[in-house]
């Protein structure tokens, strides 16, 4: 580490902040990916699933006039 | 690009690329912070407090960039309805504004040592701070309405609105008298630093954006899987109440 003169703790402070910031936030990312993984496999295994999950798609035509389901990612 | 537009491929490439997303940030973030400290030369005027300049500038490219991002997700999610746009807006939110807070608070203290001062009032300071309350108000938003489509296409309108600011902070140095320095990097006549601090500059640029996508796609990932679990959840309340009738 290079003497970083009589500005040092301003520069610590920047990167010290920086690094608490993205830490916090990534911890919080992949906190919440693994708790909605844990939510949905618990699901899964009180065989609550997708309809898509459990028999593979078949892509089908909507009825005329009947209105399009609702689509969740 | 098309297929990715399915969840459920997308969710499959996201598990692919985590990993490897994962070392080769963490290495460029090594490398960078490596030449940031040991390689880069103090400069002639900053001094040592160039350093901060290496988090400073990256985080504030991304703290626009990731307002970008939202307002070309909002036009998805308004004009074709993509259910993978409002995912990406809303998880791009907080990742932006803790890159805002970031690019803020290292400016502020790169600002007390050369200019005297932690905040002024000037243009460019000001309209990062308002780009900060947008990045909060559109969070806000996402956790005031319950239901994500209706949430997605609020937040979607709150977020083209604000999109004027962008421009506004990246020219905010040239339109009006400002305290903060004009482009030095991305300019007619190419960049005003010198190749030693420009190479430092750049590698935690990269770092950065990497480390960005890297959590705006588990960030994605998260969210896809919220929805699922709300969509099942409605579900196994829906049947219940059937069999009670």
């Amino acid at each position: 580490m290079p003497d970083l003169g009589p500005h040092a703790v301003f520069i610590l402070s920047a990167y010290g902040v920086t690094f608490v910031a993205i830490a916090a936030l990534a911890l919080a990312v992949v906190e919440d990916d693994r708790k909605q993984r844990r939510i949905l496999a618990d699901l899964e295994r009180r065989g609550i699933r997708r309809r898509s999950a459990s028999a593979p798609a078949k892509p089908k035509a909507s009825a005329p006039g009947k209105p399009p389901r609702k689509r969740t990612p | 690009m098309v297929s990715l537009a399915n969840p459920t491929r997308f969710l499959s490439l996201v598990d692919r690329l985590v990993p490897w997303l994962t070392v080769l940030t963490l290495l460029l973030l090594g490398v960078g912070l490596y030449l940031s400290f040991f390689v880069a030369p103090p400069d002639y005027q900053q001094g040592e407090t160039v350093r901060i300049m290496f988090i400073h500038v990256p985080a504030a490219w991304l703290a626009m960039f990731g307002y970008m991002l939202i307002a070309v997700a909002s036009l998805g999610t308004l004009i074709w309805r993509h259910p993978l746009a409002d995912v990406a807006a809303k998880t791009a939110a907080p990742i932006g504004a803790t890159f805002t807070f970031v690019a803020l608070v290292t400016g502020s203290l790169w600002g007390k040592p050369m200019w005297g001062t932690y905040w002024v009032w000037d243009a460019r300071l000001t309209s990062v701070l308002v780009l900060f309350l947008l990045y909060l108000g559109l969070i806000a938003l996402w956790q005031a309405i319950e239901e994500p489509g209706r949430a997605g296409r609020a937040a979607a309108i709150l977020a083209l609105v604000g999109a004027i600011n962008v421009p506004i902070i990246k020219f905010s140095v040239d339109w009006w008298n400002t305290l903060h320095q004009s482009a030095s990097v991305f300019r007619l006549g190419g960049p005003t630093i010198d190749p030693s601090m420009l190479a430092p500059l750049f590698v935690m640029a990269i770092a950065f954006t990497l480390l960005f996508v890297l959590l705006h796609l588990i960030a994605m990932r998260a969210e896809i899987l919220r929805r699922r679990v709300r969509a099942l959840q409605q579900t196994q309340v829906e049947r219940a109440a059937l069999v009670e009738a």
